[in-house]
């Protein structure tokens, strides 16, 4: 009786005779993470240095960024049609818009959050504010700004299931597929994939941080 | 040498930091700035690197106007060393330390050579070059922090308030060494303290500044506690400025008494002539080689007694011509004699000195 609901629920022949639909889905869903997290920490990283080296700067870069995070998904993609019509570039530019929140805003709290002492002793040795930025500051930064991207990565994931309905793919797709035939094998196929991209997704990036931060790993 | 000449800080809030200070750093002495919080002795410091920049005056290292040198070419020069070490967490020891070195271009070997002579000379354990400062204890880290300031070996370090953060007996350890050090490479210094005694024992000069900046007294700390130009020095220097000068000051200085002294061959009676003599109910038995035995009370002899045979009590505390007059004092108060007694460095008896002798001495 219950595996029979179950198979009526979730039928694993539809897996093997979709994957090449599956796995093209779960490429664009990769493409349109990777592609808006990329530009908009490309955007975000110098406007959180000249809010580093301007703090009066912050405050509004803050809420500019703040009100885009705001504003729901699909109300921003109907926003950009006129613009740029049911295109990528739509999907895109939406996505990276609520990036830069979180970008800025670790950016700046990252370099920020280097101690006094630590940036007085840099100053004091005689490091130009640029050697002391990059070989000091930047470095110590990473783990928070890298904390950034990776929420940024996250929410990406998530929020790209929505650019199926502006007809640009990704596993947002299988849930439309499976909602309109009412049949849920690819909605469940669609959300696990995206868990998993996002678990993966999140894993790699600690990954890559703890590689690149050799001194907070060692031991007493 | 450093010179401060009408210097001037005001903040843009309108606080005056230093007032118009007239100082001369020599070359090759550790001038300490001591005061209360808010007195300046920071901003002061921090003006000779530029780290502050002066509102009026100028400042001068050997002759030259620091202003006229970029900032940061002019602090690759100077070494600076703080309270919070400051040391980079993401790099190994032996990076902090090259950090200079690798600013102003030195080639690896060198540095590597530089590095490890450095980890000699501040006292740390050849395996720390490659950890990070976090696996370091307090007092380490601060060691580390003078190894990085003397990597290019400037003729000039700052320090302010360099063992302020770590316990008082690691303190005490750091200072003597630092001073063993500063012997030897006799660096130009400036040294800003809080703690009157740190200034004491670090200065060969001390610099004290009150309120906003006002330099009260300038000179060498024997000369400050004699004669304190002022009540906010005194007040200053504490109660105890008596002491305070004593521990500055070496037995050598006092000529020592004779003293009431037998030989183990005198007999109790010769004894009792000799003390009588000095006004004392007791005497010194040192033997025919000049060696000191002890002491001995008159109310445990008799008239025939030899005295080699008498109760002959060793002196607790002994002090010779390297120790201070609070030595020599601690000696006198913690012995029933009342007097400290003076042997050179292989136990020969020099003589007696005596609270009278001292008060001589610093009146």
């Amino acid at each position: 009786m219950t595996a029979a609901l179950a198979a009526a629920f979730f039928r694993w022949d539809w897996i093997g005779s979709h994957l090449d639909d599956i796995q093209s889905r779960l490429t664009e869903h990769v493409v349109l993470t990777v592609v808006p997290v990329a530009i908009g920490f490309v955007l975000a990283f110098p406007l959180a240095l000249a809010a580093v080296r301007w703090p009066r700067l912050y405050g509004p870069l803050l809420g500019v960024t703040g009100v885009l995070f705001t504003i729901p998904s699909l109300a921003l993609f109907v926003l950009l049609l006129p613009f740029t019509g049911l295109s990528r570039a739509t999907a895109v530019i939406g996505l990276t818009t609520y990036t830069l929140l979180i970008l800025v805003r670790n950016t700046v709290e990252g370099i920020n959050g280097v101690p006094r002492d630590v940036r007085e002793a840099a100053e004091a040795m005689g490091y130009t504010r640029l050697r002391r930025l990059l070989r000091v500051e930047l470095p110590l930064a990473v783990p928070v700004i890298l904390a950034g991207v990776r929420i940024a990565t996250v929410t990406t994931i998530g929020l790209v299931t929505i650019t199926a309905v502006i007809g640009q793919g990704g596993l947002g797709q299988l849930f439309i597929d499976g909602f309109i035939r009412r049949f849920p094998t690819p909605l469940i196929v669609g959300l696990v994939l995206s868990i998993v991209l996002a678990v993966a997704a999140d894993l790699s990036l600690l990954a890559a941080q703890r590689w690149w931060t050799p001194w907070s790993r060692a031991g007493n | 040498m450093i010179t401060f000449t009408g210097v001037t800080k005001r903040f843009r809030d309108g606080t005056t930091a230093v007032d118009d200070l007239n100082l001369e750093v020599p070359a090759g002495e550790v001038v300490v700035l001591v005061g209360p919080s808010g007195c300046g002795k920071t901003t002061t410091l921090r003006m000779v690197n530029r780290m502050v920049e002066p509102s009026n005056g100028t400042i001068t290292v050997d002759g030259r106007d620091i202003m006229s040198v970029p900032a940061p070419q002019l602090r690759r020069g100077i070494g600076y060393v703080i309270q919070q070490v400051g040391l980079f967490p993401h790099r190994t020891v032996a990076a902090n330390i090259a950090t200079v070195p690798a600013l102003v271009g030195w080639d690896k070997a060198r540095v590597r050579a530089r590095v490890d002579e450095l980890i000699a000379t501040v006292g740390l354990p050849a395996g720390v070059a490659d950890r990070y400062p976090h696996q370091l204890s307090g007092g380490q880290r601060q060691r580390v922090g003078v190894a990085r300031a003397l990597a290019v070996d400037p003729p000039i370090m700052l320090m302010d308030e360099p063992f302020g953060a770590v316990d008082p007996i690691v303190r005490a350890n750091l200072q003597d060494e630092f001073l063993r050090l500063q012997a030897e490479v006799r660096k130009t210094i400036v040294f800003v303290t809080h703690d009157i005694d740190e200034a004491i024992t670090m200065g060969d000069r001390i610099a004290i500044f009150s309120q906003g900046g006002v330099l009260e007294q300038y000179a060498a700390p024997e000369q400050l506690l004699a004669d304190p130009a002022n009540a906010f020095v005194a007040d200053f220097l504490g109660a105890e400025r008596g002491l305070k000068r004593l521990a500055l000051i070496p037995v050598s200085e006092v000529t020592a008494e004779p003293g009431p002294v037998v030989s183990p061959d005198d007999d109790g009676a010769t004894a009792e002539r000799v003390a009588r003599a000095h006004g004392s109910d007791w005497v010194v038995v040192v033997a025919p080689d000049g060696r000191l035995r002890g002491w001995a009370s008159l109310h445990e002899l008799e008239p025939t007694t030899r005295m080699g045979d008498a109760t002959v009590r060793p002196f607790a505390l002994q002090v010779n011509d390297t120790d201070s007059l609070r030595a020599a004092l601690n000696a006198m108060v913690t012995s029933r004699t009342g007097v400290a007694v003076r042997v050179d460095a292989t136990g020969v008896y020099e003589g007696i000195l005596t609270q009278e002798l001292i008060s001589k001495e610093i009146l």
